[in-house]
């Protein structure tokens, strides 16, 4: 242990073991996001054939903050590449962020608060091991996934060059929130604040890219590593020199990490941990009380979120009517969302995005009580004089209540913003907020669909969050990708009344609700009849 | 005496692998039970079983004269339970639990908790991922004898506590036996099962292979002798019921069948007889001669 080398002895075999943990889940987002980058950018691509095309399409994106704090800017208006990635850019490199994140965690933290490191550390392994083989887990699967998007793209025709400098650009995006991610594990005892933390972060740095592409200053895009991915600019320059600043980043973090590694003790962050109440407080009395109260922190983060996304979103949408002036982007937006004002049609793609969140949310809550049943945790519980419909039904009703409040937050947020620029604060407040609120009955079936797989299939837990994404890609990519009709009836977001501006029809509200009732009956008769796992 | 527990023929598996193959089971009211095996006897499936946790595949299992997987909340109203793997929520304080689990129970006294976390002297302002094994399981003991109930359900409750806590533990034990309350101890710890149970059944490989009060479990067995011999021990090998002969001198050992006894002592007393030790089997020797390969269960 006393050469340099002795600090990271052991981390070969940390690392061996970290692949064959992740041996499905890492080679599956790889795959993942190779065919969808690959698919998504040709069936663009195919949309603007034409250099005038393109131009015209560059012309409306340009003129349009939301589109700019969403996407970003297209920098070479000519280049088909640029206008086939413009979508992926940026929400490529906070998911494959995303997942590096939680990777470097589940790989750090997570196993010593689990005690499986201390089992480890007590081999021959060196006191940066585990961290070294978190980073080299993160970094290799960011190689990798930056050479599968470079293939996918360079397979449908793009030039190779662009390809690449997107690819490194998603590579350079998860090594940096990886790095961050293997810091935040030093700071804190548990493994679910550290990922947080760093989710937080990651979400403020796509917050201050959005608003440098779009209200400007323009220097905040360059504070942002999910912005150096857009300044690399693949296919319309490839700035390879733009590089150099996720590097330093990473290299910074990395540094840091090692420093906090050197001084904490095994098991403990960096931040003290203070002792807590002696008794209970009234809310732990019963299951929903306490479901409230593990995920309150998250819950909070939710609502904010929600809010902030809402005021947004109407300080947007209040901006749009500004740059009708250019007649293009009035029919470039008309074409993007539907019929009745530009306004409308950009609140309801904006709200249905709130729906998908919401049912993220939903589906985060029931994969808790996954992980308390996993943890042994539910077991005390099941010991006392609760049933299993208890049990279950605080967490339901968490879920229900949180996600409808999201709404409509998120929705009141909308409505507040926009209508504080209109002059009809009490009118678009309630028209917006009626409007997310339209969104619950399709986050209902989210909820349905993974009570559904906690009763009846535990063991196959992924599938709720795959068919939850299944639904976003539909939502996002289904008509662009040109996907059968029966497959964009699938899922419960396309039924719903395009709203505010189109008709609001009750009928699919009322039997979406029924169909999401019906599969949360189906799974808590499951969980009824079924083991708890030991 | 009521049975507070009756379990006949139970039988679970997972999968390809048989957990419970037969076992039975009978716990009377008011009596501290000891429920021996080794790791992977089925120990920890019967007392889920007991929870409504896991489903039965065949048998038939009452507690307090009821059916534990269709009456959970009824039954579990009156019964307490500490896992053997205490698993406690990282961000709640011991003391939140034990509230927790006893609300969840219908409401648990103030007086006794307090008493129970001056016993065990656990901190119950320490967080769940901060406590160390041992304080991990004083919780969920504080949290099960702080709650007024008929039956307690106790998976080797003292895994991880010190020779201190582990008499204490044993002294609430005798108190909730004084009280009246059923205790389902399981253990693979003889010696306290021995210091604490009324009777005990000891299982193998999901099966009961022996049950019954320590003394009816050790008339079945062989009480060891070892003699000082004045005179030469002739016929002594052959009598009935000797086994393990040895000789080394004028000092004879044997391990004599309860029933033989009499015939032994009879022509050792006709031999001469300069001293005698002898030991009745520990609840280790029981349990061993259950579970040793090469000798069979001798069971009458």
């Amino acid at each position: 242990m006393s050469g340099p080398g002795g600090r990271v002895i052991g981390t070969g075999a940390l690392l061996r073991l970290a692949v064959r943990v992740d041996r499905v889940r890492l080679p599956f987002w790889i795959v993942t996001f190779a065919v969808i980058t690959g698919a998504s950018a040709a069936a663009t691509a195919e949309l603007y054939p034409t250099a005038e095309s393109r131009a015209s399409f560059t012309d409306g994106a340009e003129a349009v903050p939301a589109l700019l704090a969403m996407y970003g800017h297209i920098y070479d208006p000519a280049s088909l590449g640029a206008i086939a990635v413009l979508k992926l850019t940026g929400f490529g490199a906070a998911l494959a962020a995303l997942v590096t994140v939680f990777t470097a965690v589940r790989h750090t933290r997570a196993e010593e608060e689990a005690g499986r490191l201390e089992l480890l550390g007590a081999g021959v392994l060196g006191r940066y091991a585990p961290l070294a083989s978190g980073l080299g887990v993160v970094a290799g699967w960011s190689v990798l996934l930056g050479a599968g998007t470079t293939a996918g793209l360079a397979l449908v025709g793009l030039p190779v060059a662009g390809s690449l400098a997107l690819g490194a650009g998603w590579t350079a995006a998860g090594l940096v929130f990886g790095a961050l991610a293997v810091l935040t594990a030093q700071l804190t005892r548990s493994a679910r604040t550290a990922s947080g933390l760093a989710a937080v972060v990651l979400a403020a740095m796509f917050a201050l890219r959005a608003v440098g592409d779009s209200s400007g200053p323009g220097w905040l895009s360059w504070v942002s590593p999910i912005g150096w991915v857009q300044q690399v600019r693949p296919f319309a320059g490839d700035r390879w020199w733009v590089f150099v600043l996720p590097m330093a980043c990473t290299a910074v973090l990395v540094a840091v990490a090692v420093a906090c590694a050197r001084i904490r003790d095994h098991g403990a962050g960096l931040l003290p941990g203070r002792p807590g109440p002696a008794r209970a407080g009234r809310l732990l009395g019963g299951t929903g009380g306490l479901a409230v109260r593990l995920t309150r922190m998250s819950l909070l983060v939710w609502l904010s979120a929600f809010l902030l996304t809402g005021l947004l979103v109407g300080s947007i949408a209040s901006d749009i009517g500004e740059f009708l002036d250019n007649p293009r982007a009035r029919a470039f937006i008309a074409a993007l969302g539907g019929a009745q004002g530009v306004t409308d049609a950009f609140l309801a793609a904006e709200l249905a995005f709130a729906g998908l969140f919401a049912s993220m949310y939903v589906v985060a809550v029931l994969a808790r009580l996954h992980e308390e049943e996993q943890s042994l945790r539910t077991e005390p519980l099941l010991g006392t004089a609760i049933g299993r419909v208890r049990l279950l039904a605080g967490y339901l009703g968490l879920a229900a209540a949180g996600s409808l409040l999201g709404l409509t937050v998120a929705g009141a947020g909308a409505g507040l913003a926009y209508g504080a620029h209109t002059g009809h604060v009490a009118a678009e407040l309630v028209r917006v907020t009626g409007a997310a609120l339209a969104q619950w009955p399709a986050v209902l079936v989210s909820l349905g669909t993974a009570v559904a797989v906690f009763g009846l299939l535990p063991r196959f837990w992924v599938l709720a969050w795959a068919v939850l994404a299944f639904f976003g890609v539909i939502g996002e990519f289904g008509v662009l990708l040109g996907l059968a009709q029966w497959i964009l009836d699938l899922s419960p977001f396309s039924h719903l009344p395009r709203l505010p501006g189109g008709t609001a029809t009750a009928t699919p509200l009322i039997w979406l609700t029924v169909v999401g009732a019906g599969l949360a009956v189906a799974g808590l008769i499951g969980f009824r009849r079924r083991d708890v796992p030991a | 005496m009521t049975a507070a527990i009756e379990i006949e023929g139970l039988r679970k598996s997972f999968g390809h692998t048989v957990a419970l193959d037969g076992l039975d089971l009978s716990v009377r009211a008011g009596e501290v039970h000891g429920f021996l095996g080794p790791n992977g006897a089925g120990k920890t499936t019967t007392i889920r079983l007991l929870l409504g946790l896991l489903r039965a595949d065949g048998g038939r299992m009452r507690l307090l004269g009821r059916d534990p997987w269709r009456d959970v909340v009824s039954l579990h109203r009156r019964l307490a339970y500490v896992p053997g793997e205490v698993s406690l929520w990282p961000a709640l304080t011991g003391g939140e639990v034990i509230d927790l689990l006893g609300r969840l129970r219908g409401g648990l006294d103030p007086r006794r908790r307090e008493r129970y976390l001056h016993r065990f002297e656990l901190d119950p302002t320490v967080r769940g991922r901060a406590y160390s094994k041992g304080n991990r399981q004083k919780v969920a003991l504080v949290a099960a004898l702080a709650s007024d109930v008929d039956i307690l359900l106790l998976d080797e409750p003292t895994a991880g506590l010190d020779p201190l806590m582990e008499e204490v533990f044993r002294e609430c034990v005798r108190e909730e036996r004084a009280r009246g309350r059923t205790v389902l101890l399981s253990s693979h710890i003889l010696a306290e099962a021995e210091a604490l149970c009324d009777r005990v059944s000891i299982i193998r490989a999901g099966r009961t292979v022996d049950t019954g009060s320590l003394d009816e479990l050790r008339h079945l067995a062989r009480t060891s002798i070892v003699v000082r011999m004045a005179g030469p021990p002739d016929g002594l090998a052959a009598l009935p019921g000797v086994h393990d002969f040895g000789r080394d001198g004028d000092v004879v050992r044997m391990s004599v069948d309860n029933t033989g006894l009499d015939a032994v002592l009879a022509l050792l007393g006709r031999c001469g007889v300069r001293s005698l030790t002898t030991k009745t089997p520990t609840l280790e020797e029981l349990f061993l001669r259950h579970y040793r390969a090469d000798t069979p269960a001798v069971t009458a």
